[in-house]
């Protein structure tokens, strides 16, 4: 503790340069921050996946539907503890830029699929009673102010016109990457109101007694449709998450690739500055080598000062990422799981340590070496 | 009394025998030091002078342990420098010796005050303590007026008060001087030998200083001239 003025001393030495220091590792960490909860919405779907839910789609593709008859059918397999169903509504609330996913739900069944979502029972039993009512996600709710009992028009892109909606029940999550933007209605209300399609789902979503079964329960949902009209195509949630990941692949590499770069030229131009500041001292050094500081001490406080650095922009950067996250999705839809979890934040706060000791332990290295006759020009 | 026949008795509190020091440069050796002997008494003062490139300021540094010669040995109150390791000699420069340099070298971004503690943070003295050693210092260097002035703010002379200051709070074994005058104008150059004598008188404090200024010399008990190498018999002030 004592020799904290140094410290205090040495980042009162250039103002200015401090501060571009300090900026340096702020822009970097809140990069990363940003970074991080990009690859959150990115990866949402496989970090919530349920282990032991399959999802059942057309084998042709997602977008192709599937016989409503197939639920009884799947239900009969062996070690198939729940069957649900969902189909895509694709509309919007007043303007197209307001996205969130509504979907034609199987009200009866689709919560005891998805445990992970929590609605008041009372809400619920509203829902149910209400044949346009529908659930919203506390995210979605909240971003547009809507309240129970509210009634809510969504234009349907697909089957025209207006739908309208009483919002019945809003429901939360137990994790923070749950997706809490869903709009959830009946799908007896679409089967009723939609000109054609009728008597078809979107996909099925299938619980299994235990997750060792995912694999034999999906090879038979498929065997059972094969040669069928309409075949499936059967992969556990998180392989179907991980095949949407991989569509939009590209994108989140390209996003994370130049994130990367910026990210680690900020750190190298932040240890130069750090190796520029010491040489500027190095007659300093010498002189408190000369004095009889060891090149062990003076190597920590080299290194302490580059900690100090990296400690107070790294962690204030992240800091600032996470109370921008706070605010939800910036894109208005499109990345609907924006957030830094705490493992990420852990991950940034190690790199933060990393990254200053390493900046510094290099020109401490330096500093370690320094022969005081030499740098003294005393020879 | 000083000696440089290498022939004095065991009781001298610096011992240097047969010190060579040998630098390369490319593939030249260039021989600073040749067999050079010195014992020094506690508490006298003495100037070493010669021309430049005379090893005036090599045999400083091996004295100071600042550096290692080629050849012989080092006593200093019967501990043999020249064998310790470079961690060791950190520990013992911190302990006994107090340098003081022709550019006073003094951190820019600390006050006097704060540079007078440096050389009290290696020791186990608390914040009083410490204190009342710097005040000490700074009172019998006469500069304690200036204690909260950054060097930037201070004259030559005051800046090189500071520095003796420095060198001697932590009540060293010996002072090592290396032209502690010569960036200074007469006046002040006078001023800061007279305190130099009078800290050797007042304290009993052996101090060795280099200076090619042979008025700066006279403040000395003793003036040893280093030719070729070696020291050889000087003029006996005191």
């Amino acid at each position: 503790m004592k020799f904290l003025f140094f410290l205090k001393a040495n980042i009162k030495r250039k103002k200015i340069r401090t501060f571009l220091t300090l900026g340096s590792y702020f822009a970097a960490f809140l990069l990363f921050g940003l970074l991080a909860a990009i690859k959150s919405a990115f990866h949402q779907g496989v970090d919530v996946a349920g282990a032991n839910r399959l999802i059942v789609s057309n084998k042709t593709s997602i977008i192709m539907p599937l016989p409503l008859s197939y639920k009884e059918k799947i239900a009969e397999i062996h070690g198939v503890k729940n069957v649900t169903f969902a189909s895509w509504f694709g509309g919007y609330y007043k303007d197209p830029k307001n996205f969130f996913a509504q979907l034609a739900v199987d009200s009866e069944t689709y919560f005891d699929v998805y445990k992970e979502f929590k609605v008041d029972k009372n809400q619920f039993l509203d829902f149910m009673k209400d044949r346009q009512g529908c659930v919203i996600g506390k995210k979605t709710a909240e971003k547009y102010g809507f309240k129970i009992g509210d009634r809510i028009p969504i234009i349907a892109s697909i089957w025209g016109g207006v739908w309208e909606f009483n919002l019945r029940a809003i429901y939360t999550g137990t994790k923070e990457e749950d997706d809490l933007t869903q709009f959830l209605f009946h799908a007896s209300y679409l089967e009723e109101r939609r000109p054609w399609g009728k008597g078809m789902v979107g996909w099925y979503i299938v619980e299994t007694n235990n997750p060792d079964l995912a694999y034999s329960v999906s090879k038979e949902i498929d065997r059972k449709f094969s040669n069928s009209s309409y075949e499936t195509k059967s992969d556990t949630e998180k392989a179907f998450a991980l095949g949407f990941v991989k569509q939009i692949g590209n994108i989140e590499l390209i996003i994370l690739s130049i994130g990367a770069i910026v990210f680690t030229t900020l750190l190298l131009v932040t240890s130069n500055t750090m190796e520029m500041s010491l040489r500027e001292r190095t007659g300093e050094i010498a002189v408190l080598k000369t004095i009889g500081f060891s090149d062990k001490l003076l190597y920590f406080l080299t290194v302490s000062e580059s900690l100090f650095y990296s400690l107070l922009g790294g962690l204030l950067g992240i800091f600032t990422a996470k109370l921008f996250t706070l605010k939800g999705d910036p894109t208005g839809g499109f990345l609907p799981a924006f957030y830094i979890s705490s493992s990420q934040i852990a991950l940034g706060v190690l790199l933060i340590i990393v990254f200053g000791f390493f900046s510094g332990a290099l020109p401490a290295y330096r500093v370690y070496k320094l022969k005081i006759v030499d740098a003294l020009g005393r020879i | 009394m000083v000696n440089v026949n290498g022939k004095s008795d065991a009781t001298s509190l610096i011992r240097a025998r047969n010190l060579e020091k040998i630098y390369t440069r490319g593939e030249e050796e260039i021989h600073c030091l040749s067999g050079l002997n010195l014992d020094v008494e506690k508490g006298e003062f003495i100037a070493f002078m010669g021309p430049s490139g005379s090893g005036k300021t090599t045999l400083l540094n091996l004295l100071g342990g600042l550096d290692k010669p080629t050849k012989g040995s080092i006593v200093v109150n019967d501990i043999e420098i020249t064998s310790l390791s470079e961690n060791m000699l950190a520990q013992w420069r911190a302990k006994n010796v107090g340098f003081v340099f022709q550019m006073y070298n003094l951190l820019p971004v600390l006050t006097a005050y704060q540079n007078v503690e440096i050389p009290l943070l290696l020791t186990s003295l608390n914040k009083k303590e410490r204190d009342e050693h710097i005040t000490a210092a700074l009172e019998l260097t006469n500069i304690i007026d200036r204690k909260d002035y950054y060097p930037s703010q201070l004259s030559g002379g005051q800046q090189q008060r500071v520095s003796i200051a420095r060198a001697i709070v932590s009540n060293p074994l010996f002072l090592l001087c290396d032209e502690p005058t010569g960036d200074l104008d007469r006046k002040s150059g006078d001023e800061v030998m007279t305190l130099l004598k009078n800290l050797s008188k007042q304290l009993n404090m052996t101090v060795l200083m280099v200076t090619h200024d042979p008025k700066t010399a006279e403040a000395a008990d003793t003036i040893l001239h280093l030719e070729k190498g070696v020291l050889i018999e000087g003029k006996v002030l005191k």
